[in-house]
């Protein structure tokens, strides 16, 4: 088979997978959705103050309902053996560790920018900034995915790893969080959004061959 | 390179090489202090408070210098497996962290004076909070393992991946023009904007706190070469 077909084979495996086990999924949406409803418990629930804060919210709490499930990316596989199978059956580590990403992604990222509209509802955001709002969530948690990937692969096997990834994770996704806030900002204050969405366009495009290159470096330390 | 990967023959050299370094750490530190507290004039806007800038600034450089040096060290891991790269990585780590915290307080310390705030969340500022946060990633993802190699070569993946900061601190002051301000020794367009009698002690502040980095990171990678040579008579006595 082709890498492209076995790629195609494990997507279609771990997305069989996740259907299986959908609660685990709901959950990190639950966890988007309750994180950013602590907010207007904690800073009172003046629909101005909110609105204005709410692409920040709505940003960190996809971060942290991304960050939780980051650590599972390839820890299933590799307990249960599976990780090395893959490996054996002919599929570059490369492509292996993209293919995670995109699972990763369209299992947290996807569904976590789906769930947003609702979430920015109740935080009577302007309509006018909804699909910038969506379109920052679509591409910064690409980014947070492929971060993720690396993170996930340097951790593999290590002690107290659900601690080390948001450790490794967090600083590194400043940029994507900054960015994605300003975009929505931007758009906010009658301001062309495109600078920030492209710049976030680029940083995605930096970080592919980084990932490509970084998580199969480690994953071959942890299959040794 | 691999002249120094025997970690004999780098112990011999290492013990050559540290008097001279402890010694020019402490007379260029002493005369760069004692030039920038005591023969720099003050300052006409900022007063004696820039007295605070002949620390902070060789701080904040040597958290730069350090994290591309043991990023250095990590590749030439990597790369060449060179066996003392990584000693030297886990090393430089803690010294590196305590340069970027010295630079951060000491900013935070100048800031309340002549901004009116101890913190702001500039694009500096937050991007050396980060290399701060990616330190100490550095430090717990070495002992995370139980395996001590393991450990290493995926930190060593991690510093790599870390180097993207660098550039983006050295320019955070361009490319977000808020409250720290623009580069004024080192700049694009080779101009220093700085005079000439505030300049000096912060050069020879550098060179004290590169050699006292040097020191330190000597005497670290002996005590682990020692250390790891202990364990193996160890263990040679143990199976006898």
């Amino acid at each position: 088979m082709t890498p492209v077909a076995l790629a195609w084979h494990l997507l279609r495996r771990d997305l069989a997978l996740a259907w299986r086990q959908r609660g685990q999924v709901l959950l990190a949406i639950a966890f988007f959705v309750l994180t950013a409803s602590l907010f207007p418990f904690a800073i009172g629930p003046d629909p101005v103050l909110l609105a204005r804060l709410a692409p920040g919210i709505l940003w960190v709490a996809a971060l942290f309902a991304m960050v939780l499930s980051m650590e599972r990316i390839f820890q299933a596989d590799f307990d249960d053996g599976s990780l090395e199978q893959i490996t054996l059956s002919g599929l570059p580590l490369p492509l292996l560790s993209l293919t995670k990403a995109l699972m990763h992604w369209l299992s947290s990222g996807l569904l976590v920018t789906l769930a947003s509209p609702v979430v920015a509802l109740t935080f009577s955001l302007p309509a006018p900034l909804y699909p910038v709002l969506l379109a920052s969530l679509l591409l910064g948690s690409l980014c947070l995915s492929l971060l993720g990937t690396i993170a996930a692969a340097l951790t593999l096997g290590a002690r107290r790893g659900a601690l080390l990834v948001p450790l490794l994770i967090l600083p590194l996704s400043v940029p994507v969080l900054i960015l994605g806030v300003m975009a929505v900002q931007a758009e906010a204050t009658a301001q062309s959004a495109s600078p920030h969405l492209l710049l976030m366009g680029a940083f995605f495009l930096l970080l592919l061959p980084i990932a490509a290159v970084a998580a199969p470096a480690a994953l071959r330390q942890a299959l040794d | 390179m691999h002249f120094l990967a025997n970690p004999g023959r780098f112990v011999r050299i290492a013990d050559r090489v540290l008097p001279w370094a402890s010694a020019l750490a402490v007379i260029l530190t002493a005369v760069g202090l004692y030039g920038g507290l005591f023969l720099v004039p003050p300052d006409y806007q900022q007063g004696e408070t820039i007295r605070i800038m002949y620390v902070h600034v060789p701080a904040a450089w040597m958290a730069m210098f350090v994290y591309a040096s043991l990023a250095t060290a990590a590749a030439s891991g990597l790369i060449w497996k060179h066996p003392l790269a990584f000693v030297i990585m886990k090393s430089a780590a803690p010294i590196g962290a305590a340069f970027t915290f010295l630079a951060l307080v000491t900013g935070s310390l100048w800031g309340k004076p002549m901004w009116g705030t101890w913190w702001v969340w500039d694009g500096r500022l937050t991007s050396v909070l980060i290399l701060f946060f990616v330190y100490l990633g550095i430090m717990s993802l070495i002992e995370a393992f139980d395996d001590p190699n393991r450990g290493m070569k995926a930190t060593a993946v991690l510093a790599l991946v870390g180097v993207i900061l660098l550039p983006i601190i050295k320019f955070s002051v361009d490319w977000w023009a808020t409250l720290h301000q623009p580069a004024s020794i080192v700049r694009l367009d080779g101009e220093t904007t700085i005079h000439q009698t505030q300049l000096w002690p912060v050069l020879v502040m550098a060179l004290g706190f590169t050699a006292y980095y040097v020191a330190v990171l000597l005497v670290r990678v002996k005590q682990q070469v020692l250390a790891s040579r202990l364990r193996s008579l160890q263990l040679a006595a143990a199976d006898a």
